[in-house]
């Protein structure tokens, strides 16, 4: 605080000395660290959140570099998790607060063990699955989340408080197809900065309890095409929706609901979760693996394995990823194969 | 007829007559999609029925993963 370097921010009326102290006593949980998560994440960091928490499954890739504001060509060079870059690099932004980065698939277990104690949920995840999941916790633990999502040149956004305004399952219905989700449009960065400006002008109403300024609105745009929608919803509210009606049943807290593989976004790549959280050991691993006729290349977070024309990259939280294939069945065949259990 | 989709003036064929029809004709029919109609908004099971006119103000929201 010596160096007034939320100065700016403590002019800004709405927000002023009070609602600055607030920010410092808030505890944030960033979910997901691409594109949206780094350019959020920054932005809260440097307005003086007090805690943040950013959870993410993946590691840097060069084609990252394009939008994710906080990775540098050494984070792809070396395929740092971007958990752990994004936290290193924020430290080095602002080290007056708390940054702690997971790396991490969010799934039941994850999220009820990291959305203790937080005020504030941001998603920034690729895929509705995980959101359905954060949308459910919001709604059982009473905590705010705000939604992001964008390809090409549009985005949408829309704050989910509970008790105040619909949840995101009245808005959404079921789960789109993965074949919507997945898309190879590509992104361009203005599209993210866009959502994450809305959603983080939002977090922090939210974080000095301004709720009167809320947007209260599904916002939509498209960049390129100059399209601009702001969309009233309170009325898809719905009694019976089994995440925030009168008798929820939060559908996606069943740990039987959840996958245990997945496929990523636009990526070409199978995630296998084994069935229950443990810590790799990474070093026994590395020396069996060694033996295989592959090459093998490891950091302290996670083994890149090159072998018959396939890859894969094992973190130390369990988790396998399959390059180069969407087949789940193939990339089974291949944990099993070379990783086992 | 022309409409104001998004807050941008398009002009549709003579085929489209409901929201349904729109939204086949804007390729969004695979979608999770937000209609509002004259800032009212079209719940999915109303989409055959609504029928749009001439200068009516549609906006249409179709979620999007990425992220
Ligand atoms: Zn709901």
């Amino acid at each position: 605080m010596s160096h007034n370097r939320y100065s700016r921010q403590t002019l800004f009326s709405p927000i002023g000395e009070t609602g600055q102290e607030k920010l410092k006593q808030s505890h944030v949980l960033i979910v997901g660290a691409g594109a949206l998560g780094t350019s959020i994440s920054e932005i809260l960091a440097r307005a003086g959140v007090g805690k943040l928490s950013i959870v993410d499954r993946d590691y840097v890739e060069w084609s990252n570099l394009q939008r994710q504001q906080l990775y540098t060509e050494e984070d792809a060079q070396n395929r740092i998790p971007k958990a752990v870059s994004a936290e290193r690099r924020l430290k080095q932004v602002n080290s007056e607060i708390t940054i702690q980065g997971h790396v991490a698939d969010v799934s039941v277990e994850e999220i009820e063990r990291y959305i203790t104690g937080v005020d504030l949920i941001i998603d920034a995840t690729d895929n509705f699955e995980t959101r359905m999941l954060l949308n459910d916790a919001s709604q059982k633990y009473n905590v705010p989340w705000i939604y992001g999502g964008c390809t090409g040149s549009h985005g949408l956004t829309f704050t989910v408080i509970p008790e105040k305004t619909p949840c995101f399952a009245c808005l959404l219905g079921a789960i789109p197809m993965s074949g919507e989700t997945c898309d190879t449009v590509g992104i361009i960065s203005p599209a993210v900065q866009m959502v994450t400006a809305h959603q983080a002008t939002e977090a922090f109403k939210i974080l000095v309890g301004d709720y009167d300024g809320l947007r209260n609105t599904l916002l939509f745009f498209d960049l390129w095409k100059n399209e601009q929608a702001s969309i009233k919803v309170a009325s898809m509210q719905k009694k019976e929706c089994p995440s925030c009606g009168d008798s929820p049943s939060y559908p996606y807290l069943n740990k039987e609901n959840q996958t245990r593989t997945a496929i990523l976004c636009g990526r070409d790549t199978v995630q296998i979760r084994p069935p229950h959280m443990f810590e790799r050991d990474l070093s026994t691993l590395k020396q069996k693996l060694q033996r295989l006729d592959g090459k093998v290349e490891a950091n302290p977070f996670l083994i890149n394995l090159s072998i018959d024309n396939q890859r894969m990259v094992i973190f130390k939280d369990g988790r396998v990823l399959v390059h180069g294939t969407k087949d789940i069945t193939t990339a089974k065949s291949l944990y099993n194969r070379y990783i086992g259990g | 007829m022309t409409l104001t989709i998004n807050g941008n003036a398009m002009d549709v064929p003579e085929t489209v007559s409901s929201v349904s029809d729109l939204i086949t004709h804007l390729e969004l029919g695979s979608k999770r999609l937000v209609v509002e109609v004259n800032q009212e908004i079209i719940d999915k099971s109303m989409h055959a029925e609504q029928q749009l006119t001439n200068g009516d103000r549609v906006e249409i929201v179709h979620f999007v993963g990425g992220g």
